[in-house]
């Protein structure tokens, strides 16, 4: 295959960035998104110029670090996967692809297509864990847990913190993170204590990382690597709700 | 009030109060275009009713009073939030492919600023009677007043246009304002989206069908 490239370039965090063009020639149907920007790369290593700079690291979309925002859609056309589980079957010779990265206030640019989302972190460490007591482990089934709340627990914690849902969403919002994550632990009988002051901290941290708001263009779930829906932010809304008016105490 | 003053500092409680507004907003939608279709049953139906509506006098200001407040929240809120999420993102993308938005989702910044044009005007036309397309002006008989207004092309068509708008409008608002507030089951075929399209629907067809029927000349 043989494709044209259109790369946002950017040499550092406060350097001033544009679009770059380059042909990928020899291209193989086979290989994975990352792997043509990494033949990409070397042949911009063997003519000497810099190689672009992108997020990756597991490869088999478990670990969130991959991103890039492909021909306008978060993660590229695949739907409910990573960009490193893309593969160039998925377009078609001669294509032109256009390659930037998340867009957000709140996710600076490192370099070329690697943005900073250690705002996602801050929004977990604000509330995003439960207060347990440490020690040896607790027996399995110990604590009895409803299927329906494992269910919802588990599809929320698929989240890998990869920052999609901000990219896609016009309004550059964190809501499909956050409320993933208060949805996951407040669904959970170990994460009831700290319920409502969970979700008033993670949101007031997603206000104060200056994320947009949501306007329920539902642009989110479809761009999530892990399909996670909407239902959760209106969770999110619920506990907020609750905690703000009535009381954290649950 | 300071409770409530923390709460709608928060992007979230501000999501809140538009939905809270909106859904107030809905209801008198829903309530208006019926009684507009009473039209359809001739001047007695019509002008009986705003009879009563104004013989309720205390009730009818605390109705519209709430609306007046609700509104006001609306907008407030809605251009704190566009101001909030436009900064979110102050390097746009070269090129963006919405998966999932709406023309109703995507229309509803501009489609509200419209709406809020129009009510004003609105406003003026048919309660307060300051403009007068057609020259005459009767508080008493609501119905020539329909009538004479939207014998004049211009008047009906935009009347119509801005119907499209509010019919958008209230698809994307009405479902949006219940995940907004919370109470929205979660499902991935949600009731509460083909409630609001009904709703949306229903409304901007009682909406449209009166300027369309005096234009048609079906009601004179």
């Amino acid at each position: 295959m043989n494709l044209t490239l259109h790369v946002w370039r950017q040499a550092g965090p406060r350097a001033p960035g544009k679009m770059v063009v380059y042909k990928a020639g020899d291209i193989s149907p086979d290989m994975s998104f990352l792997e043509m920007l990494d033949v990409v790369n070397e042949g911009l290593t063997l003519r000497g110029e810099v190689p672009i700079a992108f997020d990756h690291d597991c490869r088999e979309g478990i670990c969130g670090m991959c991103s890039l925002m492909i021909n306008g859609i978060a993660h590229g056309p695949m739907k409910g996967t990573a960009t490193c589980q893309l593969h160039m079957r998925s377009f078609k010779d001669g294509d032109t692809i256009y390659i930037e990265p998340w867009r957000a206030g709140a996710f600076p640019v490192i370099k070329d297509l690697a943005v900073d989302r250690s705002a996602l972190d801050r929004i977990i460490q604000a509330g995003g864990f439960i207060t347990a007591a440490t020690g040896g482990a607790q027996d399995a089934n110990a604590v009895l847990v409803p299927k329906e709340s494992v269910d919802g627990a588990m599809d929320a914690a698929a989240c890998i913190g990869c920052g999609a849902c901000v990219a896609a969403c016009p309004n550059a919002s964190a809501s499909l993170f956050t409320a993933a994550k208060i949805t996951h632990l407040g669904l959970l009988p170990q994460g009831q204590p700290e319920r409502y002051r969970r979700a008033l901290e993670m949101v007031d941290q997603m206000d104060l990382e200056n994320f947009g708001s949501c306007t329920l263009h539902g642009e989110c779930q479809e761009a999530c690597p892990k399909e996670i829906s909407i239902d959760t932010i209106t969770r999110m809304n619920r506990d907020f709700i609750r905690g703000r008016l009535i009381g954290t105490r649950p | 009030m300071g409770r409530l003053r923390i709460f709608y500092a928060s992007m979230v409680g501000k999501k809140v109060v538009m939905g809270v507004t909106g859904l107030i907003g809905v209801g008198f939608v829903i309530m208006h275009s019926l009684g507009n279709l009473l039209v359809f049953r001739g001047p007695a139906a019509i002008n009986s009713y705003s009879h009563f509506l104004k013989s309720t006098g205390e009730l009818l200001w605390g109705l519209r009073i709430l609306l007046i407040v609700a509104v006001m929240f609306h907008v407030i809120a809605a251009v704190q939030l566009t101001l909030q999420s436009r900064a979110a993102r102050p390097l746009a993308y070269t090129k963006q492919e919405h998966q999932a938005a709406t023309v109703a989702s995507r229309t509803m910044r501009w489609g509200g600023a419209l709406l809020l044009v129009f009510i004003a005007l609105h406003v003026l036309h048919f309660t307060t009677g300051t403009i007068r397309p057609a020259g005459v002006f009767s508080p008493d008989d609501v119905y020539a007043n329909v009538v004479t207004s939207f014998r004049i092309w211009w008047v009906a068509l935009f009347y119509v246009a801005v119907m499209v708008a509010l019919g958008l409008h209230l698809f994307h608002g009405a479902w949006s304002s219940v995940r907004s507030v919370g109470v929205s089951p979660p499902s991935p075929q949600p009731l509460h989206h083909r409630i609001s399209f009904a709703i949306a629907l229903l409304v901007w067809a009682a909406f449209t069908a009166v300027p369309i029927a005096v234009a048609a000349g079906i009601v004179r």
